[in-house]
């Protein structure tokens, strides 16, 4: 009885509400109260897709993380764009990963950061979630790339969700 | 000086859209097109925008979430095509 | 407006402008689909990010309502770019695209 009130995903009803008020123009009496109706359906009608309770647990790590993926996504791009206008040809690698995070979200983001950060895109992961497969554009050395990412991003993920 | 930055920026988004049309029409291979296709839709929400600064209004700003929303949905769906040859198993 | 503004926003302009150029360059001139999967995923979206800032600082020194749709679409970008790169590339791999030689490794078996 008290699960069809409840909020099972808190993250998502607070984006949800918030991506709500920003879309309609300017708060109002209305907006909150079908931001509060969206914020409550969608995630009881999306219930059956989650896995599982996501399980952050040092939350506070997360804007520090942001703002620096936010940082080398901009890098990245200079670095890709020399790349794209130097008139050698990249010397381009698959790379297999080996992941030592183990929860799946965590996974997702660092795979989404791999492919938003410099010359290096997540192409597939393997059925026992223990091998990404990396395209790297331009590399003179894989292991120099896998400890780049190792060192970068997944350390501070696998600090923040144990 | 605004508007001649603005006027470069519409040049050169539009010539980058042309560049995606021609890997557009020369492929050679599905997943280009689908990529092409992707970064066409992405250019034409940039155009959306400075057409949207040039007129001084924010009313299409609807429009450009409407794209790039709809957008994603397409190039999954059709990424998906290729891989497993339905959309909705 | 004043004129930091105004440096500011055509800066970001052609900034962004420049960077959405680059990844249509790559897009038409990399040797191979997955080396062309980096231009469009990294440079493109920077470049329409760069475009939005400075729409967003544009309505907001003409002294309307401060609105932050623009962010909300950079971020959907943002959040969508590796997702769609990443199923075209498994799509790729099934569908078996060449490679250029100069590739070290190989994609993995679909």
């Amino acid at each position: 009885m008290f699960d069809r009130l409840s909020f099972p995903q808190p993250w998502l009803s607070l984006i949800l509400f918030t991506t709500w008020q920003i879309l309609s123009d300017g708060v109002s009496g209305g907006s909150v109260v079908l931001g509060l109706i969206l914020a409550w359906l969608i995630p009881q009608m999306t219930h059956g897709f989650w896995p599982e309770r996501p399980v952050f647990v040092k939350t506070w790590r997360m804007p520090t993380y942001i703002l620096r993926v936010l940082k080398d996504i901009v890098v990245a791009s200079f670095s890709v764009a020399w790349l794209i206008l130097s008139p050698r040809r990249p010397r381009p690698a698959f790379i297999s990963y080996p992941l030592k995070l183990e929860h799946p979200l965590a996974i997702s983001i660092l795979a989404s950061t791999i492919s938003l950060t410099p010359g290096t895109v997540s192409a597939d992961i393997s059925d026992d979630n223990k091998t990404l497969l990396i395209h790297a554009l331009d590399t003179t050395s894989v292991q120099e790339v896998i400890d780049a990412i190792h060192n970068r991003y997944e350390k501070p993920l696998m600090e923040m969700f144990q | 000086m605004m508007t001649i930055a603005l006027n470069l920026t519409i040049a050169m988004v539009t010539l980058a859209a042309l560049l995606n049309v021609y890997r557009l029409i020369k492929g050679p291979d599905e997943p280009d097109r689908v990529l092409a296709i992707d970064t066409l839709y992405i250019n034409a929400i940039a155009l959306i925008i400075l057409l949207g600064i040039t007129l001084g209004t924010r009313m299409y700003l609807e429009s450009a979430l409407l794209i790039a929303v709809m957008g994603f949905v397409s190039t999954v769906a059709m990424a998906k095509y290729l891989k497993r040859g339905s959309v909705i198993e | 407006m004043s004129p930091f503004a105004e440096y500011a926003i055509s800066a970001l302009l052609l900034f962004g402008g420049g960077f959405t150029l680059i990844g249509a360059i790559g897009l038409a001139r990399l040797p191979d689909f997955y080396t062309r999967l980096h231009g469009p995923t990294k440079a493109t979206t920077v470049g329409v990010g760069a475009i939005m800032l400075s729409s967003v600082i544009y309505f907001s020194a003409m002294g309307e309502d401060i609105d932050i749709s623009e962010i909300l679409i950079t971020v959907f970008l943002l959040m969508t770019a590796p997702v769609s790169a990443n199923m075209l590339a498994k799509a790729a791999m099934h569908i078996g695209v060449k490679t250029v030689e100069s590739t070290e490794g190989n994609p993995w078996e679909q």
